[in-house]
């Protein structure tokens, strides 16, 4: 076989021309890709061709897929509000292999280790490849070089902007909903398998050929609020059961109880208190994990304490935003996930709980998005090195594991935080050069670890009000040393030349390739 | 002679740790059996180790099985020593080196608010026990390992204190009782190792036969001896209390332990704790004769964080200068009970900052005001300028704030 050829892009890393048979664009750096064309469309459709009772039912998801079109190569896109509880995706893929289909696309806007049950289509080519997030053992599958063809990982705002540009044609969208009536009206508010919002799925309803909704809790015209509209619709399928509700959503999120990482936390805190960043009117972002909770909990305190008020936060909502909504210190949730049930409860009671999509907060082809208004973001990273650059997607030892999700889209934040273990277990996670580069370190402003924290020396704003704060400000070349000196240093783990997946940055361009693991 | 050995700990709840078994062999070389969840990063590097290890201890035929959840290299040679201990009786040492520490050595009369329990054969609780800047942390051989896990728990501990930087606190051992102790004692010193609790003391002779072995294997080495910290866990220590906190010059500080305490005079510890109000009182007493810091003992419910404050505000009030604790976040309760008020930190910055004028100009008589200060005000007030700013009760630049006198 002829190696594919490959190009250095300006983040200098190697990536290839091609993709599944389609032409790639390198990355040129943030902001510098400008593409100019109309936007993609979906073809014209007529009410004429619609029942006029509204009634777009069809007895089976196997018989919508039929309906459908359903043929070998599509692409059908699902969606991960249902995220390790999703039993639609598996259903859909159930059908197509019993449809004997071949070569088709899998495009979720993330995936979860409950679709491992997946695999078997991957080998036997029901599926030729994913264009979405390949976690744990689909990652692992990837990373092996397993896959047909070749993985694509967007961001969520970079899903967005592919389907607009039509860099991702969908031809089928599969839109599990919480609640929908037999229009297609849904939303993800109330019913067994409810998840609060469905904002992932709002561009394949406008952009995909065809679209289904499918729900296990249909109610009579009108489902309010209508999170997606019916009229983006051509059919609605009442099934069982959507998902594994105690694993849709946990009925609790709860803080971290490991002292390390509350140390983080606090650490996290105690730095956005000393540059000044936790002020009246401010707003902040920090995701669902037991650190990034923790940190949200030390905001609480700071704000009590000072009596100062943000105005808003974006979501993913858990309990702890909601006590923060609900006890006045935030004006506004912003809300792209919820994650557990207090947050659902609280989008559909309050009304300064709102619901965005990526097209609001993340989207590249919008005019302008919310990301870059947030005062500051607290994130996670597998690795980041000595440039500030980061990863997500792949540990140390090569294996793709993680989506991007909303990662990239939110490194436009106003000031981007980072805390991160030093190490974990024997691998340190500050290191000279990130196995695969997701951030650009230009984006990125503070790394904050348990033994230093290191300020991006762009952002000499940050140093300067946090001199005398006393905390353990370091460079981040210390922190790799540190690192390497617990650890060792590590080998570098070995590739084949063959490429199994490519990251994408916010805008499509290519910024960098995941190749396949090299068995010992 | 035994020719096969098993140390360390593997499972899926294990982190950072591994598990060696070693079967000596005639021949064959050695052969090395690795599952590493880092195997793609550390691979080599352990298998070198490993090799370096056994040829230290002049083993040149073996079957090596490793089980390794990310285990540190100062781990693997620990459990690699512990097991070839096991099949050769050999005082060949398979030292990690020692790396350079954060802190001085420990001083006589440094505080010792909090002292946080690390069990001595559980690595990933060690690792990163310094960042929440406990006064002391204690490296514990005796109540927190298992019988057949002690062994194992002294090449981990000696090497902990080689090679993890604790950060600043005071590195100290919690030994097992007599004669077991003399065995953890051979082990630790000299490795850096800043204090000995010794438990379940009952009698001044037990603290002077530690001592004497302490003299016996420090000789020939420069550090200084490790200070003592006999702990009281029965009516008949506290009833010698004063004896032994006077039987070594080494003792800086003594500990009550009231679980053992209560048990021994047959009641239950309450939470009130008025049932060991009287050997408490006894132990302070005792130790503010002797010139040394009483220190209370452990308070064991780690989610009830209100019970810990008046539990350490009453420690306080009784006259005892820190407390042990069992878990992190009881630190900064501990600290903040125990951490000078304004005033002192107030008064304390005058007198470091009077020492540092005369400094400069070179006087060698510090004054404030018209009052001559001595040197031990002067560390004294150090000491607390130094809480003051771990506490981030001030800010490092304090000195510049300072209004000209």
């Amino acid at each position: 076989m002829n190696k594919p050829k490959e190009i250095k892009n300006a983040a200098g890393r190697w990536v290839p021309l091609l993709v599944n048979g389609r032409k790639q664009i390198p990355y040129k750096g943030v902001g510098k890709y400008i593409p100019t064309a109309q936007k993609h469309a979906p073809p014209i459709s007529s009410c004429a061709e619609f029942p006029s009772d509204g009634d777009k039912r069809i007895p089976s998801l196997k018989e919508a897929l039929v309906k459908a079109g359903l043929r070998d190569g599509m692409t059908i896109s699902t969606h991960h509000h249902f995220r390790n509880g999703d039993r639609l995706a598996n259903l859909i893929f159930d059908a197509a292999h019993e449809l004997g289909l071949k070569d088709l696309v899998w495009f979720p806007s993330a995936s979860f280790p409950c679709h491992e049950h997946l695999i078997p289509y991957l080998e036997d080519g029901t599926i030729h490849h994913i264009e979405g997030s390949m976690n744990g053992p689909l990652g692992k599958f990837t990373s092996e070089g397993r896959m047909k063809g070749t993985g694509i990982l967007r961001s969520h705002g970079g899903r967005y902007q592919a389907i607009q540009d039509g860099d991702i044609h969908i031809d089928l969208a599969v839109i599990g909903a919480g609640c929908a009536d037999a229009f297609g009206n849904a939303n993800g508010l109330y019913g067994p398998s409810a998840t609060g919002l469905l904002g992932f799925a709002l561009a394949d309803s406008q952009y995909a050929d065809k679209v289904i909704v499918v729900t296990d809790y249909m109610v009579p015209f009108p489902c309010i609020p209508w999170q997606i509209h019916g009229n983006y619709v051509d059919y609605t399928v009442e099934i069982d059961k959507l998902g594994e509700p105690e694993k849709i959503i946990s009925g609790t999120t709860e803080i971290t109880k490991s002292p390390d990482r509350l140390y983080l936390a606090e650490l996290t805190a105690r730095f956005c208190e000393a540059a000044g960043i936790i002020k009246d009117g401010f707003s902040f972002q920090s995701g669902a994990g037991g650190t990034s909770l923790a940190v949200g909990e030390y905001f609480k305190s700071i704000m009590k304490e000072k009596g100062i008020k943000a105005r808003f936060a974006r979501g993913g909502s858990n309990k702890y935003l909601v006590s923060m909504l609900e006890e006045g210190l935030v004006d506004y949730i912003i809300d792209g996930q919820t994650f557990d049930l207090e947050g659902v409860r609280s989008m559909s009671q309050n009304s300064n709980h709102v619901w965005s999509s990526p097209f609001t907060s993340y989207n590249y082809h919008g005019k302008g998005n919310f990301a870059g208004m947030v005062d500051v973001v607290i994130l996670g990273a597998t690795e980041i090195d000595v440039n500030f650059n980061a990863n997500v997607v792949t540990h140390s030892d090569g294996f793709l594991l993680h989506g991007i999700g909303g990662w990239q889209n939110c490194l436009f934040s106003k000031t981007v935080i980072l805390p991160v273990p030093l190490f974990r277990d024997r691998i340190p996670v500050v290191v000279d050069q990130v196995t695969t580069l997701c951030g650009p370190g230009e984006l990125i402003d503070v790394v904050i670890t348990e033994r230093g924290i290191a300020i991006n020396p762009l952002r000499k704003d940050l140093i300067s009000k946090v001199k005398h704060s006393g905390l353990p400000i370091v460079s981040i070349e210390t922190l790799k040393e540190m690192a390497e000196k617990i650890c060792g240093i590590p080998q570098k783990p070995e590739f084949d030349d063959q490429v199994v997946a490519v990251i994408k940055w916010v805008d499509g361009t290519l910024l960098d390739s995941v190749r396949k693991i090299k068995k010992p | 002679m035994k020719t096969q050995s098993v140390c360390g700990n593997f499972g899926p709840r294990i982190r950072s740790d591994c598990e060696i078994s070693i079967r000596l062999a005639d021949s064959g070389g050695i052969q090395i059996d690795l599952e590493s969840k880092v195997e793609r990063l550390h691979g080599i590097s352990i298998r070198n180790l490993i090799h370096d290890g056994l040829n230290t201890f002049g083993i040149p035929d073996a079957q090596i099985m490793i089980r390794d959840s990310g285990a540190l290299p100062f781990v693997i040679s620990a459990r690699l020593e512990a097991a070839v201990r096991l099949l050769k009786d050999d005082t060949t040492e398979f030292l990690p080196e020692m790396i350079n520490q954060t802190g001085p050595s420990s001083s006589r009369d440094q505080f010792r608010f909090s002292r946080l329990y690390l069990p001595g054969n559980t690595p990933s609780m060690m690792l990163n026990a310094g960042i929440h800047k406990p006064n002391g942390i204690i490296l514990d051989l005796e109540d927190s390992v298992a019988p057949q896990k002690k062994h194992e728990a002294r090449y981990l501990v000696r090497n902990a204190l080689r090679q993890i930087d604790f950060m600043g606190a005071e590195r100290m051992v919690r030994i097992n009782q007599l004669p077991d102790g003399i065995e953890d004692v051979k082990c630790i010193v000299p490795h850096f190792v800043d204090l000995i609790l010794l438990p379940k003391c009952e009698h001044p002779e037990q603290v002077q036969i530690i001592e004497k072995e302490l003299h016996r294997l420090s000789e020939g080495h420069t550090t200084n001896l490790p200070w003592i910290m006999p702990i009281i866990e029965s009516a008949l220590g506290i009833e010698n209390a004063f004896e032994i906190a006077r039987a070594s010059k080494y003792i800086v500080a003594m500990a009550v332990g009231l679980e053992d305490y209560t048990a021994d005079i047959g009641v239950q510890r309450t939470l009130s704790g008025h049932e060991s109000h009287y050997a408490r009182t006894r132990l302070v007493n005792a130790c503010k004769a002797a010139g040394i810091q009483p220190i209370d003992s452990v308070f064991s419910d780690v989610s009830d964080q209100d019970g810990l404050t008046s539990s350490v505000m009453e420690s306080k009030a009784l006259g005892f200068e820190g407390v042990g604790c069992i878990h992190p976040r009881q630190i900064p309760v501990i600290h903040e009970a125990f951490q000078p008020s304004s005033a002192e930190i107030e008064k304390a910055q005058k007198v470091v900052y009077a020492y540092e004028k005369a400094n400069k100009q070179g006087l060698g008589v510090v004054s404030l005001g018209t009052k001559m200060i001595d040197a031990p005000v002067v560390k004294r007030a150090q000491q607390t300028i130094n809480l003051a700013l771990q506490l981030q009760l001030i800010r490092s630049d304090w000195m510049d704030q300072m209004p000209n006198e």
